[in-house]
């Protein structure tokens, strides 16, 4: 199991220098990032030159990519303009764990901008998933035991409903009816923006308040996925031959439903869970935009519209190595479930 | 002999899209304890859903127990409610299913999968179970069971499971084993080791065993009684030598003929019965074997015939008298 887990690691790092080389190029030719510098002026021309100098603008693509991923303190710069380089780069790259640092708020390294974002999201994420989890497996398992009952029924309408809504939409619907109207009509309402109220101040309970409607945005679309597909896989495993062994030996319902059947019908589940979380990533920046949550989407949206490559990369970098990770996650849960799975 | 076990007019259906089938017409027997069983017929003859029906565990829907009572030590098992047939199921009365292959379930340990019937039912500690449990293992010749316990089905060969089966079987030492075609799924030299073992098991333990079976050759050495099965109906029931050298139903004599035996010179060609099953979803009127009979008569077409004492401790459901060919 290390060995494979190694091994996997291992492979995923050409694929990493795929990505990062596709990311940039594409991330070049989306935007200047000299525009405004990040301000409301246009950038100067004299500036326009000399900035593009500093950061290494005017050299060509691919120069600028290996400047990002292993620096260029081992080469001088031409910072006065005068064709002759003459001051020593700073910047060590990627390889070297720097990420370098922002193009419009200047001076501000990477990670540290990333670093104070990645919790919010992080809590956002897995506060989600869990939710996610936990409501599908309880809505699917109860209703592939009530099959076609109302309750069941109801449940498939409401997921069909649920699953052909855009996340921006549900976000904006229940901000609509949980905030504005529920205020309107009086009753306990909840916070539409940020992770806490700054009146009452960063509380567990202010960030609890404050994350029920963005995860409940996040969650719902897949949560309705998710409950019909563990509907579908409990009637299968239910109709399994080792489920009549063990009503013959006269186990008690609880045990049957939610160790021998749960723990089979879990095993395709954590395979597309696996699948999705790069989508969640992806539901995350919107959501996070919506509801002016403090993490990596937001982050991510102010700057990529700036076309600020270097945080824009380590966002992303972030992103696909997440992925990766979740994907080694999924195959070890996977086999730690299902004992016939043996990596090597 | 106290009787254990008495079924009376046992009738099971499934409603299925197709139409309803009639999957077991109202049979009644009884076992005695210690006794053993075997209950013959071809395939879809409603054998396991008979015995299924004794445990409750038809699936509902599209299944149902339409008629009859399952009485169990007094008490009838069709009218408890489903906890109390909790109680009955593992600890009274136990089964054992065909595929090996599919009945155990493949993400736990077979340790795990034999002990907890034991902490459900007896009340045991996790200890207590697994020593128990090791126990039941060497019971049912599995070697090392102590480095066994912690492994999956898939660890295990076809007959090595079934082993597995037998010992969450008897975990709970059961009055009753059913064991519906345990040895089908195995080959033939596994098939005479599992039947050895329930058979030394049971003189052990002393418990009735009902053993389900579409070869007669089987029962042979196994079973005191004997009960033959034909769409659903009891056709023919008696001592087990009775059943062999006096058969009196033609269905019988047709399975008996289809069977090889040493004392038959090779040459003579086994007879296999003619024709198919019938579909149990519509049941002709008069005898559900008629189309395939080589004895019937005018009236085996309009009535069929009900389960008759022809000797002592025979019984038959059949029109005619396959001494004479005539009707009786
Ligand atoms: N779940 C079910 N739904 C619909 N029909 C069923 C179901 N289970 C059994 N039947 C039908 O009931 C009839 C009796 O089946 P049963 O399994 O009792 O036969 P059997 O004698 O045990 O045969 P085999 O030797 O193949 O196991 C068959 O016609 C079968 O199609
Ligand atoms: S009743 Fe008639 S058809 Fe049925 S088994 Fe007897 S002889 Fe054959
Ligand atoms: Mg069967």
């Amino acid at each position: 199991m290390t060995q494979y887990i190694i091994r996997r690691l291992l492979q995923a790092i050409p694929l990493l220098f795929i990505i990062s080389l596709i990311l940039f190029i594409l991330m070049r030719n989306t935007g200047d990032p000299l525009a405004t510098m990040g301000g409301r002026r246009l950038t100067r021309p004299e500036d326009r030159e000399r900035l593009a100098r500093q950061f290494g603008l005017d050299k060509p693509i691919y120069v600028q990519y290996l400047y990002w991923l292993i620096g260029n303190d081992w080469t001088k710069i031409d910072m006065d303009g005068d064709g002759i380089p003459e001051t020593p780069g700073t910047r060590k790259g990627v390889l070297r764990g720097e990420f370098g640092t922002s193009l419009v708020i200047r001076g501000k390294p990477v990670s540290t901008l990333i670093w104070e974002r990645l919790p919010n999201t992080l809590l956002l994420m897995i506060t989600t998933e869990v939710v996610i989890i936990i409501f599908s497996i309880i809505i699917g398992v109860y209703s592939a035991l009530r099959q076609y009952s109302v309750i069941d029924h109801l449940v498939t309408t409401v997921s069909f409903v649920g699953y052909s809504m855009p996340i921006f939409f549900i976000a904006l619907a229940s901000m609509y009816l949980f905030a504005v109207n529920f205020k309107k009509w009086g009753l306990p309402y909840l916070p539409t923006v940020g992770m806490f109220d700054p009146q009452i101040g960063k509380t567990p309970a202010q960030v609890a308040l404050h994350m029920v409607l963005p995860v409940f945005s996040m969650a719902l679309i897949s949560i309705a996925g998710y409950s019909r597909f563990v509907r579908a896989t409990m009637l299968e495993v239910m109709n399994e031959d080792y489920i009549r062994t063990a009503r013959a030996k006269g186990l008690p319902n609880f045990t049957i439903l939610f160790i021998h059947a749960l723990k089979n019908a879990s095993l395709p589940l954590v395979t597309i869970i696996g699948l999705d979380i790069p989508m969640l990533l992806g539901g995350a920046i919107v959501t996070e935009r919506i509801f002016a949550w403090p993490g990596m989407g937001r982050l991510f949206l102010d700057h990529v519209s700036r076309a600020d490559t270097p945080v824009v990369m380590g966002i992303l970098m972030l992103i696909s190595v997440a992925v990766i990770v979740f994907q080694l996650i999924t195959d070890i849960v996977y086999a730690w479930l299902d004992p016939r799975i043996r990596y090597t | 002999m106290a009787t254990l076990l008495e079924v009376r007019d046992l009738t099971t259906r499934f409603h299925t899209l197709d139409g309803v089938v009639h999957a077991v017409n109202g049979i009644s027997y009884t076992l005695e304890e210690g006794q053993t069983l075997g209950i013959v017929g071809e395939s879809g003859c409603g054998k396991s859903a008979s015995v299924l029906s004794v445990m409750r565990l038809i699936p509902e829907p599209p299944g149902k127990i339409a008629a009859g009572q399952v009485i169990y030590r007094g008490q009838d098992l069709l009218k408890l409610n489903e906890s109390q047939m909790q109680h009955i199921r593992g600890k009274e009365i136990a089964m054992v299913f065909q595929d090996p292959m599919t009945s155990l379930n493949p993400v736990l340990t077979i340790g795990r999968q034999i002990s907890e019937a034991l902490i459900v039912h007896m009340g045991m500690t996790q200890k207590q179970a697994y020593q128990r449990t090791l126990e039941l293992l060497n019971m049912v010749g599995i070697p090392q069971a102590d480095s066994r316990y912690g492994d999956y089905p898939h660890q295990f060969s076809g007959g090595m499971r079934q082993r597995v089966m037998i010992a969450m079987a008897l975990a709970c030492m059961p009055s009753i084993l059913i064991a519906d075609e345990p040895t089908t799924a195995l080959d033939v030299t596994i098939q005479a080791q599992i039947i050895d073992l329930v058979k030394t098991l049971r003189d052990r333990l002393g418990m009735a065993v009902i053993w389900i079976t579409h070869d007669l050759g089987i029962i042979a050495g196994l079973a005191e009684k004997v009960i033959v099965m034909y769409a659903g109906f009891i056709v023919e029931r008696g001592d087990v030598d009775d059943i062999y050298d006096d058969p009196r139903h033609p269905y019988t004599l047709a399975l008996l003929k289809s069977l090889p035996r040493v004392d038959r010179s090779s040459k003579e060609r086994l007879a296999t019965i003619p024709g198919l099953p019938p579909d149990l979803l519509s049941l002709p009127p008069g005898c559900p074997f008629a189309p395939r009979c080589a004895y019937v008569i005018e009236r085996c077409r309009q009535e069929n015939p009900r389960l008759e004492i022809v000797d002592s401790h025979h019984e038959i459901a059949c029109w005619v008298d396959v001494g004479t060919g005539r009707e009786r």
